[in-house]
């Protein structure tokens, strides 16, 4: 079957009718245009500034002066708006349907927070302004400080990490640091199998080898392997929870126990934190340090891959080791420490030049805000329920990684229901653009065959939750019944069609180059 | 609550669906001793109007950097951003999707990040650049730790020039992860002085031009050097505008280039988000950290973009990763890469001419005033200037004139014995007007 992609079509019958080879006289695509990349336009001399001139030349800096052509091009305003406008309508995005990605929380950002964060005395504000100018920004951080400690029940957070694995990175160094003041460095991290990659990745940056836990049947940390691997030269264990299978990890306070009862840390992985905010405080299970990333849980945009804002919370234990820096209430009002010169300082350091992601800041204290504390359990409520009614809508075609009991905030399959039907996760993910959706999480954790991840979130609909289920249970149908075609050459009603993966990374072009594509004109001098 | 479309009659009949008898049930794994049965001590949803009106008071107790003549630096640099950048970054497609896992639906972001690498692989002279680190100083100590991948050297010297937090960044994370990081005393022309520290175990150097008392340096003496012994030159650069004027890295010998890209398209943010830019030679790039986007093909033979060479990337290869980095700056990025379009090569070399005429201005007319030295040989938009007296103390002084003069060096580094050493910045937001105002308060204060 070969399809073109000139539109999406409404009723299947116009798709049959669309698909007789029909093409536009120009290889057009409808209103989905090409676009040239700005290298390629001709006019690189233009700009859409206008800047005044300066008289002066910049004979001070000699030999320090840029003389050769630098090769940027240049737009006008409205050639930039219509590239770019272009461009946009090339992306998915939460605004126009599900993005049941499991692990990544796609949850509606509110706009009142790009409001709120756009107001010139956040947005406008220097980091190194002088703090008397900054007591707003200051308050700002004090209350979302308040609100990340009453939420995980820890006594203290660290606000500068940029991201969850800088935030993974923080707690690691906490976690090292305190070890090397009780004069007990040691050497290893413990990490189930199902964990997130930046898990392993951030100890072995820290310095730490990473041993593996097993997993339960039931989808679990394998308490016994926990216990047979801890050790005195532990330092932490790692652990998400809710994990990444989607299940609450019941034994959490045990493995919270064994864990400090070895003298190693208990690092939480927060990015789940959205299942159970407001209904249940980290700081109750054992936790010692846990990293929130404001752009899962918090709904700071996710922007195309960031940015995000990772803080963390810490326990009494580990409080002492928090990074640079921090507010404290003093005499004049609020103040920032940003250098620990005093000797007695344990501080391990400094995590980035600022102090963190100030604009996600302000957004995600809105979003506290908005919701409230009865408005948070909500969230944790709904995000829950909307993924076990999706695991129960789908299971009956499709096959529960772990059937048994409630999953919380995302639901997993595995790829067993497709067994014969020459269909693969990666291919029924691809179909389900065909659908209207974005894919789910594929292929992790690790530890399902062929895993499908879907997170659904609290901000959906049932109706927008049926729409869904039926897409799926419909391909689910196709699937099984043969229709094998339908799935391998899928996409076709995406911007592009399945994309060589291997060619890119075999023969990396990562950079524009003037030999590829249109060669551009030479630099018209203004 | 606004946010949340589930209605009493759904969530009942959803738990029919799921065969649940209570939400309660679904959070049955939870232990007995975690669960709270009643929301925390915290206040309940409030309403727009009643949000913003907290954080508009909140907003209003600070003083935004355009409030009046405003000369902080260090780092972060207040620019004008087009209002066009704005529009298109809060375009639904780009601000609400997730990392181009999925390219076949998001080509937009993918072709904006190889825009974006193309970019700024030419203002820094270099061959490739990555999808972006968080920022300027993350992006310096995931460089340091690349060299020592590259060479296998433990030893990284850091010049006296760097940006104190951009050392310090540096000395936590890679230290953490094993190296020898030697900083070097702080001073103002500092930069010459790193070729004596280089050794046969040196893995780089990291030299930073403008460097953060605002003084330009032509590093290729150091390159030499660096490249004599086997270990490789990092360059960084705080202030992105300063490519439109001044000799890149890449021109004068860098291997690893590293920068803070707020300067295009955005804002001050007090401290962030940013955005790191990270480029090098090409021979390094499957030593690099961070996501890369790449030129492709799709199945009808169309040219499209992918997330590519992600085996050095942690979710692909753990705990053997080149980094722990996830998340870039994607948003921050386009942003950038919108501003430098609009830009283009004429309009940044006149946006450096005008950065770098207002310095030479502030300058005349700080080193005019009785008591003050300005301290910078050869500047880019920023200058150090010695006051007859505490720099912190002068800069309250003046925050009751209306002016916001700059930061004083001892807030980057109290140790180092500046105490009388301010930083000045200037940039096309800085009227004459404003310099002038500086330099007549400044001059009334000192002569008190």
């Amino acid at each position: 079957m070969t399809m073109q992609n000139v539109g999406r079509p409404t009723r299947p019958e116009e798709t049959q009718s669309l698909d007789a080879g029909f093409t536009s006289l120009t290889g057009g695509r409808g209103l989905l245009q090409d676009e040239a990349l700005i290298f390629e336009r001709d006019g690189w001399g233009k700009t859409g500034v206008d800047l005044p001139k300066v008289d002066a030349p910049a004979d001070d800096l000699g030999e320090l002066v840029r003389r050769s052509p630098i090769g940027l091009p240049g737009l006008s305003e409205p050639e930039a708006m219509r590239h770019y406008v272009r461009l946009s309508q090339k992306n998915h995005a939460i605004d126009l349907a599900l993005y049941p990605l499991g692990s990544c929380t796609m949850k509606h950002n509110p706009r009142l927070n790009e409001k709120m964060a756009r107001l010139a005395g956040f947005a406008d504000l220097h980091p190194l302004a002088p703090l008397s100018t900054a007591q707003g920004a200051l308050t700002l951080m004090d209350r979302l400080s308040h609100w990340l400690k009453t939420l995980t029940g820890m006594p203290a957070v660290a606000l500068s990490p940029k991201a969850g694995a800088h935030g993974e990175l923080c707690g690691l160094l906490a976690i090292r640091a305190a070890h090397e003041a009780k004069g007990d460095p040691r050497r290893r991290v413990l990490v189930p199998t199902s964990a997130h990659g930046t898990n392993p990745a951030t100890a072995a940056f820290v310095g730490y080898s990473v041993t593996e836990i097993a997993q339960t049947d039931d989808g679990r940390v394998d308490l016994a392997d926990l216990a047979a691997k801890l050790g005195p030269d532990v330092a932490a264990i790692m652990v998400t929870n809710p994990n990444t299978c989607g299940l609450f990890e019941r034994d959490i306070i045990e493995i919270a126990r064994l864990t400090h009862e070895a003298g190693a840390y208990f690092y939480c992985d927060g990015a789940n934190f959205n299942a159970i905010v407001g209904r249940v405080r980290p700081g109750d299970l054992g936790v010692d340090a846990m990293h929130i990333n404001l752009h899962k849980t918090f709904s700071t945009p996710h922007g195309g891959g960031g940015p995000g804002s990772g803080p963390v919370v810490l326990s009494a234990a580990l409080a002492p080791f928090a990074p640079a820096p921090w507010v404290v209430h003093g005499a004049d009002g609020l103040t920032l420490v940003e250098e620990t010169v005093d000797a007695a300082a344990q501080a391990f350091g400094r995590m980035s030049a600022f102090h963190g992601q100030m604009g996600m800041f302000v957004r995600a204290y809105a979003y506290m805000r908005s919701h409230g504390a009865d408005g948070l359990r909500q969230v944790a409520e709904d995000a829950v329920l909307n993924a076990n009614y999706v695991k129960a809508r789908l299971s009956g075609s499709m096959t529960p990684a772990f059937p048994e009991g409630p999953c919380m905030h995302e639901a997993l399959f595995d790829d067993s229901w497709l067994e014969g039907t020459g269909v693969t996760t990666l291919d029924f993910a691809k179909a389900m653009i065909d659908e209207g959706f974005h894919p789910m999480t594929m292929y992790f954790p690790l530890v399902v065959h062929g895993a499908m991840l879907i997170e659904p979130t609290e901000t959906e609909s049932k109706q927008e939750l049926d729409r869904f289920c039926e897409a799926l249970l419909a391909l689910a149908e196709a699937a099984k019944a043969g229709d094998v075609e339908r799935f391998k050459g899928a996409p076709f009603l995406a911007p592009m069609r399945r994309l060589d993966e291997t060619l890119a990374a075999r023969k990396p072009r990562l950079t524009w180059k003037p030999d590829q594509g249109v060669a551009p004109a030479p630099l018209a001098a203004e | 609550m606004r946010y949340l479309p589930l209605t009493p009659d759904d969530r009942a009949q959803m738990l029919g669906v799921i065969g649940a008898a209570s939400i309660d049930d679904l959070f049955a794994d939870v232990p007995v001793a975690a669960r709270k049965s009643e929301p925390f001590d915290l206040p309940y949803h409030a309403g727009e109007l009643e949000v913003e009106r907290e954080l508009s008071g909140l907003a209003a107790m600070n003083r935004a950097a355009g409030a009046g003549p405003f000369f902080c630096g260090a780092g972060a640099y207040r620019h004008h951003v087009p209002a066009t950048v704005d529009h298109i970054i809060q375009r639904s497609e780009f601000l609400t999707s997730y990392t181009p896992y999925q390219p076949e639906i998001a080509q937009g972001t993918l072709q904006v990040l190889f825009e974006f690498q193309t970019q700024v692989a030419a203002l820094t002279g270099l061959d490739v650049a990555n999808a972006s680190m968080y920022d300027g100083s993350t992006a310096c100590a995931e460089a340091v730790m690349m060299a020592r991948r590259v060479t296998r050297r433990k030893r990284a010297v850091l010049s006296g020039g760097l940006h104190p937090h951009y050392a310090a960044t540096t000395q936590t994370i890679a230290h953490a992860e094993g190296m020898d990081i030697v900083r070097q005393t702080v001073a103002i022309d500092a930069e010459a002085a790193v070729i004596a520290a280089i050794d046969s175990e040196t893995a780089c150097v990291v030299v930073q031009t403008p460097n953060v008392f605002g003084v330009a340096t032509d590093v290729t003496a150091i390159a030499e050097a660096a490249h004599a012994a086997g270990a490789l030159l990092i360059v960084v650069t705080t202030e992105a505008v300063s490519f439109g004027l001044l000799k890149s890295p890449g021109e004068m010998g860098a291997d690893i280039a590293v920068a803070e890209g707020q300067s295009i398209g955005n804002a001050l943010n007090f401290g962030g988000p940013y955005i790191g830019l990270f480029t090098c030679r090409e021979k390094l790039v499957r030593q690099m950290p961070g996501r890369l986007c790449g030129e492709t093909v799709d199945a009808q033979g169309r040219r499209g973009f992918v997330l590519t060479l992600s085996t050095r990337e942690q979710h692909i290869r753990r705990d053997k990763a080149t980094s722990n980095i996830c998340t870039n700056s994607g948003l921050c990025a386009l942003a950038f890469t919108v501003h430098l379009s609009l830009l283009g090569e004429t309009g940044l070399r006149q946006l450096a001419e005008i950065n770098h005429d207002k310095a030479r201005r502030l300058a005349k007319a700080l080193s005019a005033v009785p008591g003050v030295e300005v301290l910078t040989p050869r500047y880019f938009n920023e200058i150090a200037v010695r006051l007859p007296g505490d720099a912190s103390q002068m800069v309250e002084a003046l925050l009751e004139d209306g002016i916001v003069a700059g930061v004083p060096f001892s807030r980057l580094d109290p140790t180092a014995g500046l105490d009388d050493v301010l930083l000045c910045a200037a940039t096309e937001t800085t009227l004459d007007a404003d310099i002038d105002a500086f330099a007549q308060a400044l001059a009334r204060r000192i002569a008190r």
